[in-house]
C-alpha cells in the first residue's frame, strides 16, 4: 500500500470532515437542548455567502470568517424567534430556513459567482507535521480545521463535566421540569440555537474561504442534511459525532482511492455515495436503536408551551 | 404587549393568516426592492401583476401551477399524516428520468397506447422512488425526512449521470440533454399557441380525489388521526405502516406525473435543470393552503406567480432570478410567524384584575371567612 | 406564622382555579389541603411554590410579606415541594437531578453532594443509591429523591402534592413516620390530598376548598368524618359506601402463561400472567405505576403481541389478532391517557367517536365511506345521556374538562356494547360528580353481561366496584381473589411484590383496614 497515498487519503478525509464536524457539533448542541433545527442547509450557505462577500471585498480573512460566523448566529436567530417565541412547528420552521436562507444566499451571492479568491493557506506545525500517515492529516491543515479540533475538545468538556453541560441536557430531557427548578428554557434554547447557527455559519465559511475558495449556489451540497444523521449517527454523543464526521469525510473522497487504484467510475455515480452511506447509517442506527433504548433527547422537537 | 392562549383556536386566522403572511410578504418584497435601488411599487407590480397582465402569462401560470399542484396534493396526504416527505424533488427528478427514457425509447412507436405508458411509467417510477423512502421507514425506522432529502440528493446525481451517458442525445453536439421527444409521447395541449396540456385537467381531477377522501372516507380520517396522534391511532388499530406506504406511494406517483407533465409538455427533453425547486416549493404551497383542497389551488397559483415573478424581475429589473426562492422562503416564515395568532392572541393593554372577563364575570361572592 | 395567604385568587380563561383563597400554617404544624380532584389544590401549591403568579392576594412568609417570583426564590426563603408527577430528569443520575436542584453554591462538589445524600437518606430511612439513573428507580424510589433533595436544603416548610397516590399502603406508613419525624424538628408541612383517611392519621389542621373557594377549616382529629366530606363535596354529592354485587357468567377472556418481554429499556417484563374474566363480573388490578400495567393493557387491547402463552376470547385465541380484529370480536379498551391515546385533542366529539366507534357503526363497510350525519346524532346521544358538559357535539376534546371528557369515552366505549371493556384508571383526575357517574355506568354495564378488568391506582375505587381483586407488581400477577378474601392488608402486600401473602394470616402490619371505607 503506497503510504503517500494513504496519506493523501487521511488528510483529505479530515479536510472533508471538518465542515461536517463544525454542523454537527452546533446541530448536537441545539437538539441536546430539545430544539430541532432543519435549517442546517441554509445556515451553512448564508455563513458561506456572507463570508466569500466580506473577504472578497475587505481583502481580510479574518472578517471574512467572523462575518461568516455572525450570518450564521443572526439567522439562526430567526428561526430561534418563530420556533421558540411564537412556538411555531419546529420542523416546519427549519425547512423555512432552509428554503429562505438558500434563496437569501443564492440571490446576495448572485454576483459573486465565478469570482476567485485565495484561499486559507494551510498552517504546518512544525516536527508534529512529518509523523508518518497522521502527521500530515492533523498537523499541516488550515486554522480553521484546527479551531474545529479546539471546539471539539471544548463542546466534549462543556457537556460531559460542566453544569452548563447538565442544565442543557437537563432543558432538552425535561423543559417543564426544568422550569418547574427555576431554569430559564427560552433562554438556555436560544443560546444553543445560536452557538449552532455560529457554527454552521463557521462551516460555510471554511467551505467558501478555504475548502473550495469560491462561492456558489451548491457549495453546501447537502453536508446540512448529512450532518443532521451524523447527529443521529453519534446518539448524540459528542465523541461519536468526530467518528463520524470523519467516516462521512472518507465517504465523500473515495473517488481519489479509487483512481490511486486505476479505477474509473463517472464522478455523478461516485458523488452520490455520502447521501447512500448516510442512509446506510441511519439504517443501521435506528434498527440498533430498537434494542438499546431511543437516546434522544426526550423533548427533542416538540413545542414548548411556558406557563406562568 | 402579551401573549395570551386562546380559549379556543380561532377559525377566522386560521384562514386569515395565509392572507396576513402574504400581505407582510408584499411589505418586506417592497422596503427590499427600495434597499436595492429600485421603485418598490413598480417592482412588485413587476413581480407579481405584469407576468399575468396578458393571456398567454396567465396561461404560462397555469404551466407553472401544474406540477406544482400535482406535487402539493400528494404531500398534502402525507403532511395530513405528518409523514414528512420532503423527497418530492427527488421522486420528481427521477420519474422524469425514467419517464424520459421510456419517451425516447417509444419515439419510434405508433399508437394510442404510447402516451399512457408514458404516463404510467413516470408515476410508476415516482411511486418507486417513494417506496424507498416508506421501506426505510417501516422496516427500519429510518426518519423519512433525513432519507428523502438524501434520495433527492441522490435522483439528482442519476439524473446528471444519465443525461451525460445513457440518454444524452447522440447529434445533440455533447450537451448534457436528452433528444427532444417525439410528438406521440407528448401530452395534448389544450389550446394552440399556449403550453397548457391537458395535465392540469388531471391534477384538478385528483385535487377532487382527495378532497372526497380527506373529508369523507374513513382511509382520510385514519390519515388525519395519524397526523394528529399517532398514539391514538396505534391504540385505535389503524395500521400505522399501511398507512404510511399509502401516503408515501400516492405521492410518489403525484411526483410523477407532476415530472411528466413538464418533461413530456413544456420542457420536451430531459434536461439537468429540469426541475425548479418544484418538489420544495410544493412544501410551502401545501402549508400556505392549510392543507385543505381549495387552500393549495390558491396557493399553487401564488407559488407559480413567484416563479414568473422572478423571470419578469430578472429582464425588467436586473434582478438575480433567484429572488424567487427568497419570496418563497419568506412566505413560509410569516406564515409560520402568524400562525401564532391562530392559538394565542395579542393583548397590548396592561392586564390589571378585574379587567379579564373570567375574573369579572364570576368573582361575586365575598372570600368565605373561618 | 410560618406561612400566610391571603385572598389569593387565579384566573385561566374559561374558569376560577382559586377564588379568595386564605391559608395559614404555623411551624411545625403538618396541615393539610384537602379537596377533590378539579377543586384548586395544585394551581394553588404551585403559586406558593411560586411556578405560577396569583392574579391577585397577598402571601407573608415568617410573618413578613413576600411575592414570590420563581420556585428559585420559593427555595432560597425555605420552601421545598415534592411534585404530584415528579418534576425529575429520568436519563440522569440522582445526583445530577439534586445537583440541578441546588445551586453549586449550595452543594459544592458532586462527590459531597454525594455522601450528603446518603448520609440524609440514611437519617431518615430513605436510603438511595445516588449514582443510579431516575428512570430505573421505582415510583417510591423516585418520591424518595423529590424528598431527600428538599431536606438537602434548610428547609422551613415542606409541601407535598398527593405524595400517596402512586405508594403501596406500607410506603404511605413510612411516609407518615417521615413526616412527623421532619415535623417535630420544627419543618411545616403542607400535605395536599383528597384521602380523608391519611388526613386524619397525620395531619394537625386542615382547610378545606372546593371549586376553587375555602369551604372550611378544621381539626381532623376533632371533626367527623362526614362532616369534612360534606366541606369538601358539597351537599348534594352522596359517595357511594358500596355497590351491589355482580353475578359471574360465561368466561369472555382468557389470559394463559403469558409472556412478554420489554420492547425498550423503559418497559417491563410481563412473566406468567393468568387472568380469567367473567361475563357480569367485575375484576379489580391494583398496582403502582410502571409495573406492567401498560403493558398488559397494550397486550388484551393488540397493540404488544405475546412472546409465548395464551390468549382467547370467547374460547378462540386471539394472540395473533390486531386491534381491529379485537374490538370486532366486543373487546373495548379505556386506556389511562384520556388526551393522549384515548382521544384525540384537536377533534371534535364527533370525531372521536368515530376513533373506536367505526369497527361497529358511522361506517359503510367495504367502502369506508363515512356517515357523518349519524355519527354526529349518536355523538349527541352519549352527550346527552352521560350528561357531559360540552358545547355539542363538535366541540374539541381539548375543550372539554377532564372528567366530562372520560365520561364521554367510556360512554362511548358502552354505548357499543362491548363484552369485554377494559379500563385503565377510570377516574384518575375526575371530580368526584362524574367519578360516581362513571362507576354507576361500569355497574350497570356489568349487570347487562359484560366483563370488566379495572386497573388503578385508586384502592377505594377497587373494594367500591370489584368483585374479584389482585394486584400486579413487576410484571407479574398476584393471586385472583374475591374481594371478601382480600383485606387492605393483604392487597398491600400483593402490591409490593409479596404474592404469598394469604387472607388466612392475621397481618403483622398496623394497618387500619376500615380506613379504605373512612368516608
Amino acid at each position: 500500500m503506497d503510504i503517500h497515498l494513504l496519506e493523501n487519503v487521511l488528510f483529505a478525509m479530515v479536510r472533508t470532515g471538518t465542515p461536517l464536524l463544525l454542523v454537527a457539533l452546533g446541530a448536537m448542541m441545539s437538539e441536546r437542548a430539545g430544539v430541532l433545527n432543519l435549517g442546517q442547509e441554509g445556515m451553512i450557505l448564508v455563513g458561506a455567502v456572507c463570508g466569500f462577500i466580506v473577504a472578497y471585498t475587505s481583502h481580510n480573512m479574518g472578517f471574512g470568517i467572523l462575518a461568516g460566523v455572525i450570518g450564521g448566529a443572526l439567522v439562526s436567530l430567526l428561526f430561534g424567534f418563530i420556533a421558540l417565541t411564537l412556538i411555531a412547528n419546529q420542523v416546519a420552521t427549519g425547512l423555512a430556513l432552509t428554503i429562505f436562507g438558500t434563496g437569501l444566499s443564492a440571490f446576495v451571492g448572485a454576483g459573486y459567482v465565478g469570482q476567485s479568491l485565495i484561499g486559507l493557506a494551510p498552517l504546518e506545525i512544525p516536527l508534529l507535521s512529518k509523523i508518518p500517515l497522521i502527521g500530515k492529516a492533523l498537523f499541516a491543515q488550515d486554522i480553521l480545521v484546527y479551531l474545529a479540533f479546539v471546539l471539539f475538545a471544548g463542546i466534549f468538556v462543556v457537556m460531559r463535566y460542566t453544569r452548563w453541560g447538565l442544565i442543557i441536557r437537563a432543558v432538552g430531557e425535561n423543559p417543564e421540569v426544568a422550569h418547574a427548578l427555576g431554569y430559564k428554557v427560552l433562554l438556555v434554547r436560544y443560546c444553543a440555537i445560536m452557538f449552532g447557527g455560529a457554527m454552521a455559519g463557521l462551516a460555510g465559511v471554511y467551505l467558501s474561504l478555504a475548502y473550495t475558495p469560491m462561492w456558489s449556489e451548491g457549495i453546501a451540497a447537502g453536508r446540512g442534511w448529512i450532518a443532521l444523521a451524523l447527529v443521529v449517527f453519534a446518539s448524540w454523543r459528542t465523541e461519536r459525532i468526530l467518528l463520524g464526521a470523519w467516516l462521512f469525510g472518507f465517504a465523500s473522497i473515495l473517488h481519489l482511492l479509487l483512481q490511486g487504484y486505476g479505477y474509473e467510475i463517472s464522478p455523478n455515480l461516485l458523488a452520490m455515495l455520502p447521501y447512500i452511506v448516510t442512509i446506510l447509517v441511519l439504517v443501521m442506527m435506528m434498527t440498533r436503536k430498537q434494542g438499546q433504548g431511543n437516546f434522544a433527547p426526550r423533548s427533542l422537537g416538540q413545542p414548548y408551551y411556558p406557563q406562568r | 404587549m402579551r401573549i395570551e392562549k386562546r380559549l379556543h383556536d380561532s377559525k377566522v386566522m386560521l384562514y386569515a393568516s395565509p392572507l396576513l403572511a402574504l400581505l407582510l410578504t408584499l411589505l418586506s418584497g417592497a422596503l427590499m426592492f427600495a434597499l436595492l435601488g429600485r421603485a418598490p411599487l413598480h417592482s412588485l407590480y413587476i413581480f407579481f401583476i405584469a407576468p399575468v397582465s396578458e393571456l398567454y402569462g396567465l396561461s404560462e401560470l397555469v404551466v407553472k401551477v401544474t406540477p406544482l399542484l400535482l406535487c402539493a396534493i400528494g404531500l398534502t396526504l402525507c403532511f395530513k399524516a405528518k409523514i414528512w416527505n420532503i423527497g418530492a424533488e427527488g421522486q420528481f427528478v427521477f420519474a422524469a428520468m425514467i419517464g424520459g427514457a421510456v419517451s425516447l425509447q417509444l419515439s419510434e412507436s405508433q399508437g394510442f397506447w404510447v402516451l399512457p405508458t408514458v404516463i404510467i411509467s413516470g408515476a410508476l417510477a415516482g411511486m418507486a422512488w417513494a417506496a424507498i423512502a416508506a421501506l426505510l421507514l417501516t422496516r427500519f425506522g429510518a426518519n423519512e425526512i433525513l432519507t428523502t432529502i438524501m434520495l433527492n440528493y441522490i435522483a439528482v446525481n442519476l439524473l446528471l449521470w444519465g443525461v451525460h451517458g445513457p440518454l444524452k442525445d447522440p447529434n445533440g453536439m455533447n450537451f448534457p440533454e436528452s433528444a427532444l421527444f417525439a410528438a406521440q409521447t407528448m401530452l395534448p395541449v389544450l389550446f394552440d399557441d399556449y403550453r397548457v396540456t391537458i395535465a392540469i385537467l388531471i391534477a384538478l381531477f385528483m385535487l377532487v380525489v382527495i378532497w372526497v377522501l380527506l373529508g369523507r372516507t374513513l382511509l382520510g380520517f385514519q390519515l388525519r388521526v395519524m397526523g394528529e396522534n399517532h398514539n391514538a391511532a396505534r391504540f385505535a388499530g389503524f395500521k400505522s405502516n399501511a398507512l404510511i406506504w399509502f401516503v408515501l406511494l400516492f405521492s410518489g406517483a403525484m411526483a410523477g406525473l407532476a415530472a411528466v407533465s413538464e418533461i413530456n409538455g413544456p420542457v420536451g427533453q430531459l434536461i439537468p435543470t429540469l426541475s425548479l425547486g418544484y418538489g420544495y416549493a410544493a412544501i410551502i404551497v401545501v402549508f400556505m393552503g392549510r392543507m385543505h383542497p381549495l387552500g393549495i389551488l390558491l396557493a399553487s397559483f401564488l407559488l407559480g406567480l413567484t416563479y414568473l415573478g422572478g423571470e419578469m424581475s430578472q429582464m425588467e429589473l436586473e434582478l438575480p432570478k433567484s429572488i424567487t426562492g427568497l419570496f418563497q422562503g419568506m412566505l413560509l416564515f410569516y406564515l409560520l410567524a402568524c400562525d401564532l395568532l391562530i392559538g394565542y392572541r395579542v393583548v397590548f393593554s396592561n392586564r390589571t384584575l378585574g379587567k379579564h372577563p373570567a375574573i369579572a364575570a364570576a368573582v361575586s361572592t365575598p372570600p368565605v371567612s373561618q | 406564622m410560618r406561612l400566610e395567604l391571603l385572598s389569593v385568587t387565579k384566573a385561566y380563561p374559561g374558569c376560577i382555579a382559586n377564588d379568595a383563597v386564605s391559608l395559614k400554617v404555623e411551624p411545625g404544624e403538618i396541615h393539610a389541603l384537602l379537596g377533590e380532584n378539579g377543586a384548586g389544590k395544585s394551581t394553588l401549591m404551585k403559586m406558593i411554590y411560586g411556578v405560577v403568579k396569583p392574579d391577585s392576594g397577598q402571601m407573608t412568609w415568617n410573618d413578613r410579606e413576600v411575592v414570590i417570583s420563581g420556585p428559585a426564590q420559593a427555595r432560597q426563603l425555605g420552601m421545598g415541594m415534592v411534585f404530584q408527577h415528579f418534576s425529575l430528569f429520568e436519563t440522569l443520575t440522582v445526583t445530577e437531578n439534586i445537583a440541578l436542584y441546588l445551586t453549586p453554591a449550595e452543594y459544592g462538589t458532586m462527590a459531597l453532594l454525594r455522601e450528603r445524600i446518603v448520609a440524609v437518606g440514611e437519617e431518615y430511612g430513605l436510603a438511595i443509591n445516588p449514582d443510579r439513573l431516575v428512570h430505573t428507580l421505582s415510583v417510591g424510589e423516585q418520591q424518595r429523591v423529590e424528598i431527600i433533595r428538599c431536606l438537602l436544603q434548610d428547609i422551613q416548610l415542606l409541601i407535598l402534592d398527593e405524595p400517596t397516590a402512586v405508594l403501596t399502603p406500607p410506603e404511605v406508613d413510612q411516609l407518615i413516620q417521615v413526616l412527623k419525624k421532619l415535623a417535630r424538628k420544627g419543618c411545616s408541612i403542607l400535605f395536599i390530598s383528597h384521602k380523608l383517611h391519611e388526613v386524619n392519621a397525620l395531619c394537625d389542621r386542615a382547610t378545606i376548598l372546593r371549586g376553587g373557594k375555602v369551604t372550611g377549616t378544621c381539626i381532623p382529629s376533632e371533626t367527623s368524618a362526614s362532616q369534612m366530606a360534606r366541606l369538601m363535596l358539597g351537599n348534594e354529592l352522596e359517595l357511594q359506601d358500596s355497590m351491589p354485587a355482580g353475578n359471574a357468567g360465561a368466561t369472555r377472556l382468557t389470559l394463559n402463561k403469558i409472556d412478554v418481554k420489554p420492547r425498550d429499556t423503559f418497559g417491563i417484563h410481563l412473566r406468567d400472567i393468568a387472568l380469567t374474566l367473567n361475563a357480569g363480573e367485575i375484576l379489580g388490578l391494583a398496582g403502582v405505576a410502571g409495573n406492567g400495567q401498560d403493558e398488559l393493557v397494550d397486550l388484551i387491547n393488540g397493540e404488544l403481541f405475546p412472546d409465548s402463552g395464551e390468549l382467547s376470547f370467547d374460547g378462540k385465541s386471539i394472540a395473533k389478532l390486531g386491534v381491529q380484529a379485537r374490538r370486532k370480536l366486543g373487546l373495548g379498551v379505556v386506556p389511562a391517557d384520556r388526551i393522549g391515546r384515548g382521544a384525540v385533542a384537536n377533534m371534535t366529539l364527533i370525531e372521536n367517536d368515530l376513533l373506536t366507534g367505526y369497527v361497529t357503526h358511522g361506517v359503510k363497510p367495504g367502502i369506508n365511506w363515512v356517515s357523518w350525519g349519524g355519527l354526529r346524532k349518536r355523538a349527541a346521544e352519549i352527550i346527552a345521556q352521560y350528561k357531559v358538559k360540552a358545547t355539542g357535539p363538535e366541540a374539541t376534546a381539548r375543550s372539554l374538562s377532564g372528567g366530562n371528557l372520560q365520561k364521554f369515552i367510556i360512554g362511548r366505549e358502552v354505548a357499543q356494547n362491548p363484552k369485554v371493556l377494559v379500563c385503565f384508571h377510570p377516574t384518575w383526575g375526575v371530580d368526584v360528580g362524574a367519578a360516581n357517574l362513571i362507576h354507576q355506568q361500569l355497574i350497570a354495564l356489568r349487570d347487562s353481561g359484560a366483563a370488566i378488568l379495572i386497573i388503578s391506582e385508586d384502592l377505594d375505587e377497587l373494594y367500591l366496584l370489584a368483585d374479584k381483586l389482585g394486584a400486579i407488581c413487576g410484571g407479574q400477577l398476584s393471586p385472583i381473589r374475591a374481594k371478601a378474601e382480600v383485606p387492605l392488608a393483604i392487597l398491600g402486600q400483593w402490591m409490593t411484590g409479596e404474592f404469598d401473602a394469604v387472607a388466612t394470616q392475621t397481618n403483622s402490619s398496623n394497618m387500619n383496614v376500615e380506613a379504605a371505607h373512612a368516608h
